[in-house]
């Protein structure tokens, strides 16, 4: 038996103490409103209750008045929610602009972690405290969700499409990683750890592993599997060029444009007929199966790390 | 039973519904729709306790942190055929297949429904669905959880297709008794009834049949999606085979977020009746009420993205459903706000089913507010598929729609049956489900917000103590569920004969004799006064205008 009865759980990132906020301030509401009404109703049974066997209520028919009262009230309270919760919300779903990025793949049933600099671990994350880190999520089967509570995050993982979500954890210290999303037979031992540590230490832990960076694998990965054949550092190949791509706007055959986001770059790849950049042919054989969903991140993270091509804006990308 | 002001006469009929015919054809052969109330009442009452029997399964294997009463592939059956038995087989038909087919043409002052043989083919195709389901369940089960969620559901080893086209079968009884109820409401009335003089329970089946007969038909298709997908291989949710597994997510939540409220708004179709009936008062507001039935029936159709906050949405689609889960909270709360005031001056009795009523208002009102939290995103990002949301929806599910349920059992049982339970035994039952309800569900909440997820067979130590609160307060409930049983099964061979109107109560089924005849009415009964017209000899003008 647990000796420990907890009743709030620990708050570790910027973002926690947001959400507890508008949380205790809803428990707050939800209180007031609870005991308003638990006080109403058992007052009018008790005062009211039935002193004759044939006594009767008295013809009240309604108020307008109190109708819109309690019509208005609650509307003005929940759309006051709606604002706050989504501030929060909007905060928490958009990652800031210079994160540092760690890839994350969920299969059955473990979690697969990838740090920018090499640095492999299963079932663990771990991370610097007081850095921005953005985690791209895929899934390699079915649907996961990747939850830290004490940071109030939660993503799922969506076989077939990358999702993002980012922290900046204030405490170091050891917090659960719970798979969020049912996922099989052993959804409850996908668990696992985030392990947020002094930036000193994380370093020190970085560099007791090593091997190749995540865009260095890609990079191999994209000769492995003969990308560099039509999309060359230069224009001229029967692919665009790469360099600068990821985050630009591109312009498709059929004359609309996509912002190069991961899930397009990702979508480009496993299926390369769904958008045709203008001016290229549909050649491209898809790479469903060849390329599993970890490798497809090493791609992604090298062809981030392409330089823009020199001058060009032939390649598609332009603006 | 309270009978201080019951005649003193018994006045059960020589012949009535019960004992027209005899023989088990009658039965499975009848039309009338009081005796296919019944078939239901049966019927629903093994799959609740089938249902039952699972969830006990999963409160003791929660006991320990470790899986070990269970191993995690039958814990997964075990909540995943608790959720498929009692949402498709309990909650969804119980109030109207029950309460609704037993009462809505006797509130109509009909002698049927508008299609008898169509009503005893819903119940017939109830059972073939529930067969199906139950052969899914002999012959090993299902581990997908009630959502059937893909990719999981187009690769799981267990008997999915079974189980989903068992709930496929079942769904068309739905789409029957929805139909068949609608077009009673419009062409069968007793003359003089107008909209505005039905009873709120009319009023509240009226909305719920609109929900199952146009939301019904979705969830129905995207199963048979489901099942095409596994059996021929098409690619339409899996995405190794080029389709989409968030587009069954919204397939089926545009149904099965309006379910909740097919089985919500019965429940509070009863409970106005239970207000009204125990405060011997006309319903505050009852245009109010009634109306936001209708708003709660439109509304709940567009809030379903409040599922996928978390799922890959895009994050302003999920601002559009926050915003609109907002606005179904407002009629929600005009009916509470409404049965309170109610409350006030009126002459209120204690008798169980107004104990249930009460219950149902605090209860409710919990579940409902706790709602808001989930339609809030900042904070749902937090509790979403945690424990937060099944303490959420049983709270509504089980405070709301069997509180409402059994409140309303107890309430026209002595109408049903002709028979008088214990009303000692009926009042410790319902304070012992309240009791039991709360222990069990209440920790829920806070081992949620602590981050606890849904649907694990094992979990970190520290959540345990409230784990076996739950697990304790599950117990007193299924003590709590078992006395009506006893109580309602003795009062048939022992209870005393009922009187026509037992509480005093008004409305067109108090009029009839208990148990009624076959064709419920003798003459076509003439309504002259709106509902709940506790004071005739005062004017009392229809409220809202």
């Amino acid at each position: 038996m647990g000796s420990t009865l907890p009743l709030f759980p620990e708050a570790a990132s910027t973002q926690a103490g947001n959400v507890d906020l508008l949380y205790f301030f809803v428990v707050a509401v939800s209180a007031f409103f609870s005991v308003l009404i638990a006080a109403l109703v058992i007052s009018f049974a008790v005062k009211f209750r039935r002193r004759q066997p044939d006594e009767v209520g008295a013809p009240i028919t309604g108020s307008l008045a109190l109708e819109l009262l309690w019509t208005i009230i609650p509307l003005m309270i929940t759309m006051v929610l709606f604002v706050w919760g989504a501030w929060v919300f909007l905060d928490m779903a958009r990652p800031p602009r210079g994160s540092m990025e760690i890839y994350v793949v969920g299969k059955q049933w473990m979690w697969k972690v990838q740090h920018p600099d090499g640095q492999r671990e299963i079932n663990e994350l771990h991370v610097p405290a007081g850095r921005n880190i953005r985690l791209t999520i895929g899934s390699e089967d079915v649907i996961h969700s990747y939850y830290i509570p004490a940071f109030r995050q939660k993503i799922d993982a969506v076989p077939g499409k990358l999702t993002t979500m980012w922290f900046n954890a204030t405490k170091p210290g050891e917090y659960h990683l719970f798979c969020a999303e049912y996922c099989g037979t052993k959804h409850s031992g996908m668990i696992g750890k985030i392990v947020v540590m002094e930036p000193d230490d994380f370093e020190n832990w970085l560099s007791g592993g090593g091997g190749m960076s995540t865009s260095a694998s890609g990079e191999k990965l994209f000769a492995d599997l003969a990308c560099n054949t039509c999309h060359l550092e230069n224009s001229g190949g029967r692919g665009p060029v790469l360099g600068g791509v990821p985050g630009s706007l591109v312009q498709l055959a059929d004359g609309s444009s996509v912002i190069a986001d991961d899930n397009y770059l990702r979508e480009s790849i496993m299926n390369p007929q769904a958008k045709i950049v203008a001016g290229y042919q549909p050649l491209m054989p898809t790479f469903q199966g060849l390329v599993t969903e970890e490798g497809l991140l090493q791609l992604i993270s090298y062809i981030k790390s392409l330089p823009p091509a020199s001058s060009q804006t032939s390649n598609g990308a332009g603006h | 039973m309270n009978s201080a002001h019951a005649p003193v006469a018994s006045t059960t009929p020589p012949v009535n519904y019960l004992n027209a015919t005899h023989g088990i054809k009658s039965w499975l052969l009848t039309k009338d729709h009081k005796r296919i109330a019944l078939l239901y009442l049966v019927s629903i009452t093994l799959f609740f306790g089938l249902g039952g029997l699972f969830a006990g399964l999963v409160r003791l294997e929660l006991l320990t942190p470790q899986s070990d009463l269970l191993q995690p592939e039958t814990y997964n059956k075990a909540f995943t055929l608790h959720g498929v038995v009692m949402v498709f087989f309990f909650l969804v038909p119980s109030i109207p297949a029950v309460l609704g087919n037993w009462l809505l043409p006797v509130m109509i002052g009909a002698k049927d429904l508008a299609f008898p043989r169509i009503n005893l083919l819903s119940w017939y195709l109830y059972i073939i669905g529930g067969i199906m389901t139950l052969a899914a369940i002999v012959s090993g089960g299902v581990d997908t959880g009630w959502t059937f969620y893909p990719p999981y559901s187009t690769s799981s080893p267990t008997h999915v297709v079974l189980a989903g086209l068992g709930v496929f079968v079942a769904g068309f009884s739905s789409i029957l008794t929805g139909l068949n109820f609608i077009v009673s409401v419009h062409r069968m009335r007793a003359p003089g009834l107008a909209w505005f003089r039905l009873p709120l329970f009319v009023w509240s089946h009226y909305a719920t049949s609109l929900i199952m007969i146009l939301g019904t038909p979705v969830v129905a298709i995207t199963i048979l999606l489901l099942a095409a997908e596994r059996v021929f291989g098409l690619g339409i949710f899996d995405p190794a085979r080029g389709g989409d597994p968030v587009l069954f997510q919204h397939l089926f939540w545009f149904y099965s977020h309006p379910a909740v409220y097919i089985m919500i708004l019965p429940a509070m179709g009863v409970m106005s009746e239970l207000v009204a009936a125990f405060s011997r008062k006309n319903v505050f507001g009852y245009s109010f009420v009634a109306f936001s039935s209708m708003g709660i029936a439109v509304l709940g159709f567009v809030v379903w993205g409040h599922h996928l906050f978390v799922s890959s949405q895009s994050a302003y689609m999920g601002l559009i459903f926050s915003i609109l889960s907002m606005l179904v909270a407002i009629p929600s709360a005009v009916k509470v706000f409404n049965w309170t005031a109610t409350l006030y001056k009126g002459s209120i009795s204690w008798d169980a089913p107004m104990m249930y009523a009460i219950g149902f208002i605090g209860l409710f009102t919990i579940g409902g507010l706790t709602g808001v939290f989930l339609a809030v995103m900042g904070i749902d990002v937090h509790v979403h598929d945690t424990y937060f949301v099944v303490a959420h929806f049983h709270y509504i599910m089980v405070g709301g729609a069997i509180f409402g349920y059994l409140g309303g059992l107890h309430y026209w049982w002595p109408k049903i049956t002709g028979k008088l339970y214990n009303e000692y035994w009926a009042r410790a039952s319902a304070f012992i489900i309240f009791v039991g309800f709360n222990l069990t569900f209440f920790p829920q909440f806070i081992v949620g917000y602590l981050g606890m997820p849904r649907r694990y067979a094992m979990y970190p130590p520290e959540f345990q103590v409230l784990n076996v609160m739950s697990t304790a307060g599950a117990t007193v409930l299924a003590v709590g569920y078992t006395l009506p049983l006893i109580y309602f099964l003795y009062s048939l061979v022992k209870g005393a004969p009922a009187p026509a109107n037992p509480w005093g109560a008004k409305g067109l089924e108090w009029t009839i004799p208990s148990p009624p005849p076959t064709e419920n009415f003798l003459v076509t009964p003439v309504v002259t006064e709106p509902a709940y017209n506790y004071n005739p000899g005062r004017e009392v003008e229809v409220a809202g205008r």
